[in-house]
């Protein structure tokens, strides 16, 4: 496939981290990366040390960690050394409710400035943060504090009322529920964070904590079965700061924005740890997508590097296409910026040209899942952009691509897989462990963990080709995972809701195809005998599922099915739907219920 | 176009979008999007809905007027004039 390749001969006003690509690959090792880090006093690994505390302490008190702009667009600032005494105060007031080392908080609050705090503070007190996305309905949400086994939530009294009040009763291992805002007297069994954060001292000793603790729980999701909790530890932060480095080039004295939500795990590695602990100014926007507002954001706050996602960078593209007017982008003064980079799902050629026309600037893609913790594959700042292609594995990073068996995944006979040499042929992506944010387990589920792996390498779950050159090229999942709008949606959890309708035999789920989001949740429901296939009914779904499972997960759209294909084991076949979606040779049937 | 029309027409955008919405319980200047728990995509879906219904064309820039009942019904009656 021959794509316009965007090459790199203009000097760049900032010299990149990683000048060159062979020599950084052929340089680097992670255990000189770990030298880049300050350490604890007794030489732990603590990411909000290197997060906040040290900084203040390196004499950037008073330089602004975070800049906040409210849905209001009230814009206010956090400086680290102010950072580094709400961090306090909020683990402070964790060990007074008796919350310690390992315990599991969690936080389900918008972009919102107590959001760093809670994040922060709980990893100083060497608690294990698990971020939740507001946008999660209830029923996501409960499975997701019962799996972790939450002792703690942070979140608001509205997100509270909406998600969570139904459910406590089932959820006995929830001691303490902190509501941020006013809100607290009349919700019975929560406390007020603004008033525990007041009485709580402002000073605070990290206790010892080991490279290996666990910091972070991320749920993922998977093609059957509940969420996977990917379990990352303290030492994760070596591989945020020097992935951050050389992936996106962050340099100190950059204005840094990720889109993503720290709800999810781009915006926890790299919307909250990587560019604090590069001692950046980070922009925090609290409010959504809009055009406008966001170049506003981006000329305003002289934005300098910024980490966003191919559905957000498609809206940009419908608000104002490569072929002009540029009114809009040109409104503001985007000049500040020189480094756009991108996560989530493929990004299509034509966005990386784009950005190229209309901002100045093209975007580099890169690639990594929940499980990394970190980027794995990346265009990079001094290196030519193939637009379409996710670039080249990180100084670091040892990738490759595996031969595919008859299920799509990886072949592995008696414990051996095989690598493809050939260029440009696909195969499944695989990662030799060992960097540090890799995911060191699935919480409570070791089983699933082992069958990530085989013969020494970790599988992704992602289909890539890989051309001559090394460079690496998304082809799609390996199994029935749906990517949309960059968020990973495991169709089981769908389904499952779905079935929860009384109106509901069965359901399969699939991701169509969409210019904006990639794809879309599309469902596929058999109805009960006698139950009428109406428009009235369909929208009753869609508001039903939407109620559960919230905006981020429910299907958009629903389609009535009477003959879903099956295996004979009785099991709706997504890949088969899909293939019928799509218009697609549905390929070999000979599973399927009623062939012979 | 009138008013009343085009505050039905609003709700009924609105609906097909967010098919659990309680549009009766929304008041004419309740910031639609946060109450709903609209995201992004919920929104572009609710702009092309109510572009196709009302035949006017809307812009990107124009979402800022798109916020409540009431200001999303004023576009729509200053645009079909």
């Amino acid at each position: 496939m021959h794509r316009e390749t965007i090459s790199k001969d203009t000097a760049p006003g900032v010299t990149p981290n990683l000048a060159d690509y062979d020599r950084a690959r052929a340089e680097f090792t992670w255990s000189q990366a770990r030298t880049a880090l300050a350490r604890l006093p007794d030489g732990g690994l603590n990411i909000a040390h290197e997060a906040v505390d040290r900084h203040a302490a390196a004499g950037l008190s008073d330089k602004v960690a975070l800049t906040c702009v409210s849905r209001g667009d009230a814009v206010s600032t956090v400086t680290y050394g102010e950072l580094t005494r709400r961090t306090a105060r909020f683990a402070n007031l964790l060990r007074s409710l008796g919350v310690g080392h390992g315990d599991r908080v969690f936080t389900l609050l918008g972009r919102c400035p107590e959001l760093y705090t809670a994040v922060l503070g709980t990893l100083k007190n060497t608690s294990v943060l698990c971020p939740l996305f507001s946008a999660f309905g209830p029923d996501p949400v409960e499975q997701r504090l019962r799996l972790g086994d939450a002792r703690v939530l942070v979140t608001t009294a509205a997100l509270y009322r909406r998600k969570v009040a139904d459910r406590r009763a089932s959820l006995p291992g929830l001691e303490h529920v902190l509501i941020v805002g006013p809100g607290t007297e009349e919700l019975v069994g929560t406390l007020s964070f603004d008033g525990l954060m007041s009485a709580a001292p402002d000073t605070f000793t990290i206790p010892p904590t080991s490279p290996e603790d666990m910091a972070l729980l991320h749920f993922t999701s998977g093609t059957t079965g509940a969420p996977k909790g990917a379990v990352h530890v303290h030492e994760a932060v070596v591989a945020h700061y020097a992935t951050a480095a050389s992936a996106l080039d962050l340099h100190p004295e950059d204005v840094y924005w990720c889109t993503a939500d720290p709800g999810w795990v781009t915006g926890m590695s790299y919307g909250i740890i990587a560019p604090l602990v590069h001692g950046l100014t980070v922009v925090v926007d609290e409010g959504d997508y809009d055009a406008r507002r966001w170049y506003r954001i981006l000329g305003e706050q002289r934005v300098s590097v910024w980490y966003t996602a191919p559905t957000a960078l498609r809206m940009l593209m419908r608000a104002t296409p490569r072929e002009g007017p540029y009114d809009l982008p040109r409104s503001y003064d985007l000049s500040a910026l020189r480094f756009i980079a991108s996560v989530g799902e493929p990004l299509n050629p034509e966005a990386v040209v784009w950005g190229r026309d209309v901002l100045g600037l093209p975007v580099h893609d890169n690639w990594w899942q929940t499980e990394t913790g970190c980027i794995m594959i990346a265009n990079f700042a001094a290196c030519e952009i193939r637009p379409g292609s996710m670039g080249r594995p990180l100084p670091g990073v040892e990738a490759t691509v595996l031969k595919q068996g008859e299920d799509g995944r990886a072949m592995v006979t008696d414990g051996r897989v095989t690598e493809v040499d050939s260029p440009d042929v696909e195969g499944e992506l695989a990662l030799r462990p060992g960097w540090p944010s890799m995911f060191r387990g699935y919480l409570h589920d070791n089983e699933r963990y082992e069958a990530s792996f085989a013969d020494g390498w970790y599988l992704t779950g992602d289909l890539v080709r890989r051309d001559a050159d090394g460079w690496y090229w998304f082809v799609g999942r390996a199994d029935d995972v749906i990517k949309s709008a960059g968020h990973l949606i495991g169709p089981f959890e769908v389904e499952s809701a779905l079935m929860e309708h009384a109106a509901v035999a069965e359901a399969g789920v699939i991701g169509r195809p969409d210019p904006v989001a990639g794809n879309i949740v599309k469902a596929f429901v058999s109805l009960r005998p006698g139950i009428e296939a109406t428009p009235d009914l369909q929208r009753d779904l869609l508001a039903f599922a939407r109620r559960r499972l919230g905006p981020a997960v429910a299907p958009r759209e629903i389609a009535f099915d009477q003959d879903l294909p099956k295996t004979r084991s009785g099991k709706v076949m997504r890949r088969l739907l899909r293939a019928r979606e799509l218009g697609l040779p549905t390929g070999d049937l000979s599973t399927l219920e009623g062939s012979s | 176009m009138k008013r009343t029309e085009a505050l039905d027409m609003v709700r009924e955008a609105i609906s097909q979008v967010i098919p659990d919405a309680d549009v009766a319980a929304l008041g004419p200047d309740d910031a639609f999007r946060d109450v709903l728990e609209m995201d992004s995509l919920d929104f572009l879906s609710f702009v092309e809905v109510l572009s196709e219904r009302s035949g006017v064309r809307i812009e990107d820039d124009d979402t800022p007027r798109l916020t409540t009942l009431s200001d999303s019904a004023d576009f729509v009656v200053a645009h079909t004039q």
